[in-house]
């Protein structure tokens, strides 16, 4: 291993940058004449626009225009939509509702876009604003999903009767019934998973920019996935065709999945840029990030572990109600379908698994992937049961687990997924031995001692990452092809630059990009320079999510540089006057078998560009080659979490004491990016089960439009965490990367739960467990010393 | 923001009849309370009056029995004080709860209690400890002082200038933080100083911070976590919201109480 290649903890080229300031966002961005957008946004959570009066806002000073829904629908600007055909167990294909950029007559949820502002400073724009006279008929509001489908609810879209968007299924429900009838246990859950506000540092911007001269568009965005936003506002928006339409993510202060939406502000931006002939700047301000970035989670779901008697699962079902808010995002639809109930596995061999869901429609911000999108809410579900099950069989947690582990692959599970690889024994015996699982009891004897309940809880989760074989997702209904491109272009002196359709914004890809290319040429970390994030650079690319840049992104890369080799392999046979069949390279050089000549990278590649040692109709100049790469599965991450808890008894007040974390990834590219990201997933996923939820009112007001009242984790929820690794490779991929950036925010809710329910004694407490939500379960088990 | 004019008086005095002539002038002191609500356009002051130009309105000192710190007295400089750490360490210690760095190295002493934000820290040390609010016109007992939620005796184009303190015998403050804001879901101060028994409490009450005689009561005869054991208060009056019930409320009066009281005797509670 070089000191820079794959494998090494190399520091992260990027941070220089982020730290210093030297970083550019879209917000650092300005053009010359550019002008500020403001939307007016809807108060009420379902009403019907009865008028919209801009007379006096558009008469403010520095406005330029106001503009609405009208114009938007007589300029013909097409709606956002969501790429994912989800069809119900009738066959009949999910219920679409319009959603415009700029409401159409109605609002259906708090912040959704009536009109915008169009000024020369923000300041003005917002004061315009004010002035905006709409007037709504307010009408009844639902945001609860298990509400949405009841008799009498609200109705939002006339496409989805009972706001119901699908009713899906996945497997065979008479076999879980017959497994279910020769049970010997059976656990049931009622379970909800809590809606969360992704709150990236930065928030949402974009920059339209229209060049009357050529006609063509240009649109800075915070987005993790510069080419599909391009796509869909070229293709279904019909903004302008994608020759006419470019598309930059410049550097992108955190996404965790909210930045892969396309969004209606920044439709909004490039249209009204050629309506007034100025770049036109948005930038969400905090409050505005609640009301309109993409939340996550929100399911409620019964679900039920049936056992023998020797503790083996026989079955699961469940039924969830998936909350997709007020309109169907880009990707929603696949996230508690796809990437939900194909994971109902766990690391299990379950004979049996049947998974119902139904999504629906309410007066909410649109409900989309944000960090693990559906597995953390599978994870949460299989392990609860896991858990509540041998504690109701009065069973090791741990040792019912390891007699339910899957021991052979591949395996094939009943919901469609086939693991390739993984040893789930070995990262559990690792954690509890990290954990000093054995000395637990002790522990908890001292713990009590200080008036505190102490717990431990486990979490034996899998993912499915490497997102995803374009032939599969197509097949279940995915709109575009989930396969990522690479192209190295070499210098002649030999400096490389990568273009990857991929797209970083936290994850380090400047790095381990570099890394993986420094290993392969021999070259210097620092002569490897990573593009992306533009669509005039970069051809064609899928972005980033799903733990996908590695296991997809840089195998595009390793097949682009394969060629790169076999090229420069050419190149060096002229120079050395040799059989291309005799040249071989390593560490940097080019060398003639058998022989003492050779040649150096740099070498090669400027005679790659200068061509005087060979002829044109021989070999073409230069040294560029491009791939593109489309896996062949998916790939399974997998690992145990242990998380250990005290409990304030008089106050409910969780501490957790202690975390460990012994994650597979396969192969790991830079170990201390891949601990950087295991702690990052860890704190969201701590900050779901200890603290995050939105809560909406009867009204369907956001409560938690703040920091005040929506609680991010901070570094005192966090003990320090031992994170360790276990590797199976990864055999889907060429390099058996399997992947790391959701893991921890799939495996932490559970083992939270669990650890916190271990030490309560009661299964009865849902997420966020804060310590009012603890003590009320204490309350109600009546185990208060001072209940009083 | 809205547009609004700005104002650096020298004086007190300049200061009072800036105020005395502009009904909806506001003064403006750490602005930490103050200016996120003009950002979000809640407030809309067409005058800020700024305070920090005053000579004489920052400082802390201890003359006898008492200690003195002025209404622009930053959280920070309590918190770090040797004075305060010396007269009332729970003083200090108290103001290096409120906030973040960020906060307490420009929020105030005098635009906390002004605020009286039912979930701020300050209220609850002056009820318990039974301070005196000194303003440009005259002084206020605390028991007189806060009237209510973000509601004071402060009468139009009064100042607070300083405020006094009482040095205790013992003190604790207990603060149980509403995770999110890190405010006070609930804070209990108990001091005691002679037979001047004191338990003040903020985060809890629907109008602001209140005293519970029935623990001060308990604590004359012994001041000791055990006689308020098995005590706790009304869940009426409490706060409710999503952070936490009036009977949850109620309930960690008690406890916090207790707690508080075991740590001003140097004990653990338990
Ligand atoms: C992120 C954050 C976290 C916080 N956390 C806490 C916390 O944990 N605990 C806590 O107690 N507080 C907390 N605060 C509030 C903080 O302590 C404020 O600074 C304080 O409450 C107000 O003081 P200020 O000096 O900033 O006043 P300003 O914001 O300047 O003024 C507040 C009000 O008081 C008036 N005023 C100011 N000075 C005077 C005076 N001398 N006489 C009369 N009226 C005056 C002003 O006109 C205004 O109406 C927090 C604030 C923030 C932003």
């Amino acid at each position: 291993m070089s000191a820079t290649g794959i494998g090494a903890a190399v520091r992260r080229k990027e941070d220089r940058r982020f730290i210093t300031g030297t970083g550019h966002y879209t917000d650092d961005i300005n053009r010359p004449g550019q002008v500020f957008a403001y939307f007016v946004r809807s108060p009420h959570a379902h009403a019907t626009i009865r008028s919209i009066d801009v007379k006096s806002a558009t008469a403010m000073p520095g406005v330029l225009a106001v503009l609405t829904g009208a114009e938007l629908g007589a300029d013909k600007i097409g709606n956002l939509i969501c790429g994912w055909m989800i069809h119900s167990k009738d066959g009949s294909p999910m219920k679409m509702a319009a959603h415009p950029a700029l409401a159409n007559g109605k609002a259906c949820h708090v912040g959704d876009p009536v009109a915008v502002v169009l000024a020369t400073t923000l300041a003005q724009a917002r004061d315009a604003a004010e002035k905006v006279k709409v007037e709504y008929a307010v009408l009844p509001a639902v945001t609860d999903p298990a509400a949405a489908q009841k008799q009498g609810a609200p109705q939002i879209h006339d496409v989805a009767a009972n706001n119901t968007i699908y009713q899906w299924h996945l497997g065979d429900a008479k076999a879980v019934d017959a497994a279910f009838k020769s049970a010997n246990h059976v656990t049931k859950l009622d379970i909800v998973n809590n809606r969360l506000v992704p709150n990236a540092i930065e928030p949402r911007a974009a920059i339209g920019d229209y060049d009357s001269g050529t006609g063509t568009f240009t649109l800075w965005n915070t987005t993790q996935n510069p080419h599909v936003a391009r796509l869909v506002i070229a293709a279904f928006v019909g903004m302008a065709p994608e020759n006419k339409l470019r598309v930059i993510a410049p550097d992108v202060g955190g996404g965790f999945g909210s930045k892969i939406f396309i969004y209606p502000e920044e439709v909004v931006a490039l249209w009204a840029s050629k309506r007034v002939g100025r770049p036109v700047k948005w930038v969400a301000d905090r409050s505005e990030a609640f009301l309109c970035d993409a939340h996550g989670r929100d399911h409620v779901t019964h679900a039920e572990m049936a056992f023998d008697v020797d503790g083996k699962i026989l079955g699961l079902r469940a039924k969830t109600i998936a909350n997709l808010g007020a309109y169907m995002s880009t990707f929603s639809s696949s996230v508690p379908t796809y990437l939900y109930a194909t994971l109902m596995s766990g690391q299990y061999e379950i004979p049996q698994i049947y998974c119902e869901v139904d999504a629906v429609y309410t007066n909410t911000v649109p409900v989309d992937a944000y960090r693990g999108a559906g597995r953390p809410e599978a994870t949460f579900v299989v392990e609860r049961l896991v858990e509540v099950g041998a504690r109701e069989m009065g069973q090791d947690p741990a040792e019912l687990r390891r007699r339910n582990f899957i021991k052979k692959f591949p395996h094939q599970t009943p919901v469609i997924m086939n693991y390739d690889a993984g040893d789930y024994n070995a990262s559990l015996k690792k954690a509890m031995d990290l954990a000093d699982y054995k000395g637990f009891a002790k522990r908890k004897r001292d713990s009590a001692r200080n008036g505190k309940l102490r717990g431990i809880g486990f979490s034996t989760y899998i993912e499915a990452c490497g997102i995803a074989p374009s032939q599969a997702v197509g097949s279940l209904g995915c709109g575009v092809g989930l396969w990522e491109s690479a192209e190295v272009r070499v210098n002649p002196t030999g400096s490389v630059e990568i273009l990857t359709g991929c797209h970083a914004h936290g994850q380090g890809h400047e790095t381990t990009f570099a890394q993986l290319v420094s290993d392969r040429l021999g070259i210097p970390i620092d002569n490897v320079s990573v593009v992306h994030g533009d669509t005039d650079k970069v051809q064609f690319g899928m972005g980033t999510y799903g733990s996908r840049s590695g296991a997809v992104g840089m195998s595009a890369l390793v097949k682009a540089l394969d060629k790169v080799e076999a090229k420069a392999k050419k190149v060096a046979a002229h120079l050395l006057e040799a059989a291309e069949g005799d040249i071989e390279f390593k560490d940097g050089k080019f060398s003639v078998a058998g022989t003492d000549k050779s040649a150096a990278w740099g070498d090669v590649t400027l005679n790659a560009y200068i061509a005087h040692k060979f002829a044109g109709q021989e070999l073409e100049p230069g040294l560029k080659e491009g791939a593109f790469y489309d896996p062949t599965n998916f790939t399974f991450p997998a690992g145990c979490h242990i998380c250990e808890v005290e409990v304030d008894i008089e106050t409910g007040n969780t501490e957790i004491v202690a975390w460990t974390a012994v994650d597979d990834f396969g192969v790991v590219i830079n170990p201390m990016i891949v601990e950087g990201q295991v702690h990052g997933g860890i704190a969201q996923g701590v900050g779901q089960a200890l603290c995050e939820g939105a809560v909406y009112d009867k009204e369907g007001q956001l409560l938690t439009g703040s920091f005040m009242d929506y609680c991010m984790p901070r570094a005192d929820h966090l003990p320090s965490m031992n994170v360790d690794t276990t590797v199976t490779k990864c055999p889907s991929n060429p390099l058996g990367i399997k992947g790391c950036g959701e893991a921890g925010a799939i495996a932490a809710p559970a083992a939270v739960i669990n650890a916190i329910t271990d030490a309560i004694g009661t299964e009865d407490l849902t997420m966020p467990a804060t310590s009012s939500a603890v003590w009320l379960a204490l309350q109600k088990a009546n185990r208060m010393p001072h209940a009083a | 923001m809205y547009a609004f004019t700005f104002h650096r008086p020298q004086t007190v005095r300049q200061a009072a009849s800036l105020l005395a002539k502009n009904q909806e002038a506001k003064l403006l002191a750490g602005g930490h309370t103050l200016l996120p609500t003009m950002k979000l356009r809640l407030a809309g002051p067409p005058q800020l009056i700024d305070l920090s130009l005053i000579d004489g309105l920052a400082g802390i000192e201890q003359s006898g029995r008492s200690l003195t710190i002025g209404a622009m007295t930053r959280h920070n400089d309590v918190n770090t004080s040797p004075v305060v750490q010396q007269a009332i360490p729970v003083l200090a210690k108290l103001a290096g709860m409120i906030g973040d760095p960020a906060v307490r190295h420009m929020g105030t002493i005098g635009g906390s209690i002004a605020n009286n934000d039912p979930n701020a820290d300050y209220p609850a040390a002056c009820l318990g400890l039974g301070v005196t609010i000194v303003t440009n016109k005259r002084r206020i007992k605390a028991d007189e002082f806060f009237t209510g939620m973000f509601s004071t005796a402060l009468e139009p184009a009064e100042i607070i200038t300083k405020v006094s303190f009482p040095i205790p015998k013992k003190a604790a403050y207990q603060k149980f933080r509403n995770q999110a804001s890190r405010f006070a879901l609930v804070g209990v101060f108990v001091s005691k100083r002679g037979s001047d028994i004191r338990v003040a409490v903020t985060g809890a009450g629907s109008n602001g911070v209140f005293r519970v005689s029935s623990f001060e009561e308990a604590l004359k005869k012994r001041f000791s976590p055990k006689s308020l054991e098995g005590m706790t208060i009304p869940a009426d009056g409490m706060n409710s919201d999503i952070h936490g019930s009036a009977e949850y409320r109620a309930h960690l009066v008690g406890v916090l109480a207790r707690r508080a009281v075991a740590e001003a005797i140097g004990k653990s509670a338990a």
